[in-house]
């Protein structure tokens, strides 16, 4: 291709990823590199039906010359970065001086905001991953071998998680796992226990959204892994069974190679997907027991009347470079490996 | 032909009849508000106003408050009509998006009564029309059963729950409003307003609630918890309504803008309803005023639109809060209308404000502070921190947001 036809035909894809991509990621890193103006604060007597009091009051007219002085607001740098609702570095300085112990280190570090939301996110993303693709496996394994007339339903059921809206999901699960509810109530009769909460605890919390995660999750492995199922080698499965294989060495040695390059595919949207997790938070009301780091973006914009759009921005970015780090090893791999052919 | 001719006059007549009861001229009214019935009530019969030239559209949303500042920024503003409450006022006011209302409350506002008017450092900024706050709910029938007095403190109330778990009649008698976020937030406003507590250093953006106030009022909160189902953090008010309804609990601290929801004859519960007795909010640690914040709603009318559409959204809005809504909804809520007489489904709040219970603050840097509470007291509240620690994060968390706002250097 000629390098003029081929920069007509990419110039389209390359301006609406520039638009729709590169400017917003730009204009979120800028933004959190400033903060609000300083308010000028004047104190006033506001009465009401229920009597008057003195309170504070911002000077809007005052403020709004600093504003127009500066649209951006005030430059910060990295200081919202570093403060307390994100890496937190002076507080965690404090605590590795100031300690009783590694046990205490961990547990007064999670008590930060940042590292609170992280810790679920990485433990959510690094157990749901591997159990949607396992379970998905499974189960495209299952109905693979499941009579033809059968597949179409089973197929269409076996989707349904994934097509259920998740903060809805979620929603549906949460009335399920009251303990009036149908999940909940029989719980307690396994366990004998009248006590037994999945919502009260911080351990069944996290449980009931992993579970809840892999539900959702699975279904994208099993469509995925099962169309990379339709085109097994027939040649080579029937060799392996002359040469005496049975089922599980079949998909040890010759479908599971098979679906290498789809299992990477898979994780890394699966890694992406799951570092983002959010709705099922909502939706299980978790946030006492659980946040992850797009729970704090949301919680920073949906304050009572305040939105600090700073501090979520500074949580998106690093949210960013989470995900650049979870995915640079495939990546890394996957350079590797088109280098090597392209030799 | 002759039918429609009757019916275009019915339209001319009933239009003018409009036009004589509300007595615009002219121009557009935008009304933007939260989603509740009592505020439906109001907007229909703002709505009523429209016609001969005059236009009224409302949007009711419970997202209203993510909308005004950006809607009301704009010149000329989308909506002409900011419905608030206490808190949802402060950042029209902070941004300076809304209009003093004193010329028009001198020329149109005749049937409103002085308590309406919300002044802020002297001018009218807002005219509230109901108010609201939690107090206490509570099944007669199992008091009755138990041999109790209905509570009058939490102290009290704790005592009552013991009782009512040890004669075997309810395991968990008690809820509150304590899912982690907004509603967290707020039951830790009532209970420190309750013991007197105050939220900020005087004239100042600097937190003051680590002291011994707060450490009694988180102390009070855990300790009710004892008699709550175990899943007391994920409780909402309307969560709390579908377990009272369901009679699963005996005392309360319920919104007072929720009552027709609890005792309506009507309604899934009929018999929990006829034995429920409400009360105004407990008061706490000796103190003499119920541990609950007062609410107010009102409205106000945006800065950047016309004085022709300013006028109209005035009178159109003094319309729809007319003494005569009020009188012909009396249980709709607890309207601060003249000559309201109010009926006993209102006097839970009025009883709050009667007894000297403290509104909600209205200082710019609540809303932070709010939104510290409920994110940074659920370690405490499930028995995994100490109250000072807890109280110790929420000022730290809110000094992290209000330097990042601007108000604290």
């Amino acid at each position: 291709m000629r390098h003029r036809d081929f920069a007509s035909f990419i110039f389209p894809s390359a301006l609406a990823m520039l638009l729709f991509i590169a400017l917003p990621i730009v204009s979120v890193a800028v933004q959190s590199l400033f903060v609000e103006h300083d308010q000028v604060l004047i104190s006033v007597e506001s009465c009401g039906p229920f009597g008057c009091q003195t309170e504070t009051k911002v000077d809007p007219a005052a403020t709004a010359a600093l504003k127009t002085a500066q649209p951006l607001g005030k430059f910060n740098g990295l200081g919202t970065y570093l403060n307390r609702a994100h890496l937190a570095v002076s507080e965690i300085g404090e605590i590795l001086s100031n300690n009783d112990g590694v046990a205490d280190i961990v547990a007064q570090i999670y008590n930060l905001p940042f590292y609170k939301a992280l810790s679920f996110t990485l433990v959510y993303t690094f157990l749901v991953t591997p159990l949607s693709m396992a379970v998905g496996f499974a189960v495209a394994l299952g109905v693979n071998t499941i009579p033809r007339m059968f597949k179409g339903p089973v197929i269409f059921l076996s989707l349904l998680p994934y097509i259920v809206t998740p903060l809805l999901g979620s929603l549906i699960l949460f009335w399920m796992i009251n303990s009036d509810g149908v999940i909940g109530a029989s719980l307690q009769w396994i366990f004998a226990d009248p006590e037994l909460s999945l919502k009260a605890s911080p351990v069944l919390t996290w449980v009931t959204l992993i579970v809840y995660g892999t539900w959702h999750m699975t279904p994208f492995a099993f469509v995925v892994f099962y169309a990379g199922l339709q085109t097994l080698p027939k040649d080579t499965l029937e060799s392996a069974m002359i040469d005496g294989a049975n089922r599980w060495e079949r998909i040890r040695y010759v479908v599971m190679p098979h679906l290498t390059p789809l299992a990477t595919f898979v994780g890394l949207v699966l890694l992406m997907d799951n570092f983002r997790v959010f709705e099922p938070i909502i939706g299980f009301s978790a946030e006492a027991n659980a946040t992850s780091l797009s729970w704090s973006i949301y919680n920073d914009l949906n304050g009572q009347v305040d939105q600090l759009f700073g501090s979520a921005a500074a949580t998106s970015i690093l949210t960013m470079i989470g995900v650049i780090i979870l995915l640079s090893p495939v990546l890394v791999r996957t350079w590797r490996e088109f280098k090597r052919k392209a030799h | 032909m002759k039918f429609l001719t009757t019916s275009a006059l019915a339209l001319v007549l009933a239009a003018g009849m409009a036009h004589a009861g509300c007595g615009i001229e002219g121009g557009s009214v935008r009304i933007l508000a939260n989603d509740f019935d009592a505020l439906g009530l109001v907007i229909d019969e703002a709505e009523g106003c429209a016609g001969d030239g005059v236009s009224v559209e409302a949007n009711m949303t419970t997202e209203h408050k993510s909308l005004q500042v950006p809607a009301l920024t704009v010149n000329p503003a989308q909506y002409t009509v900011a419905v608030v409450a206490n808190n949802s006022i402060v950042p029209l006011l902070n941004k300076d998006l809304v209009r003093p209302l004193d010329d028009l409350v001198a020329k149109y506002g005749e049937t409103l009564s002085p308590r309406q008017l919300i002044k802020v450092d002297g001018q009218t900024m807002a005219i509230a029309f109901l108010g609201n706050g939690q107090h206490l709910f509570m099944r007669g029938d199992i008091l009755q059963q138990a041999g109790l007095e209905p509570p009058k403190t939490w102290e009290q109330v704790l005592a009552a729950a013991k009782v009512i778990r040890e004669k075997g009649i309810m395991e968990y008698p008690l809820a509150a409003s304590y899912q982690a976020g907004w509603y967290l937030a707020a039951e830790f406003v009532n209970m420190y307003l309750g013991m007197d507590g105050h939220f900020f250093e005087p004239g100042s953006a600097e937190p003051s609630i680590s002291g011994e106030a707060g450490v009694r009022t988180l102390t009070m909160m855990k300790a009710l918890t004892e008699y709550m189902e175990p899943e007391y953090m994920t409780f909402t008010a309307d969560e709390m309504k579908a377990m009272y309804l369901a009679g699963d609990v005996a005392i309360m601290n319920q919104w007072g803008s929720m009552v027709n929801g609890h005792i309506d004859p009507e309604g899934p519960a009929p018999e929990i309803g006829e034995a429920t007795i409400l009360a105004p909010a407990p008061t706490v640690d000796g103190g003499t005023i119920p541990a609950a914040a007062l609410w107010w709603d009102g409205f106000t009318i945006a800065k950047n639109i016309s004085d022709e559409d300013a006028e109209a959204s005035f009178i159109a809005m003094v319309h729809g809060i007319r003494p005569e809504v009020a009188q012909e909804n009396p249980t709709a809520g607890t309207w601060l209308m003249k000559d309201f007489n109010a009926p006993d489904t209102a006097k839970g709040v009025l009883g709050n404000a009667a007894a000297g219970a403290k509104a909600y603050p209205m200082s710019p840097y609540m809303g932070l502070l709010h939104t510290a509470l409920g994110a940074e007291l659920t370690d405490f509240m499930q028995g995994s921190e100490s109250a000072e620690q807890a109280l110790a994060d929420v000022e730290a968390a809110y000094r992290t947001a209000a330097t990042e706002a601007g108000f604290l250097q």
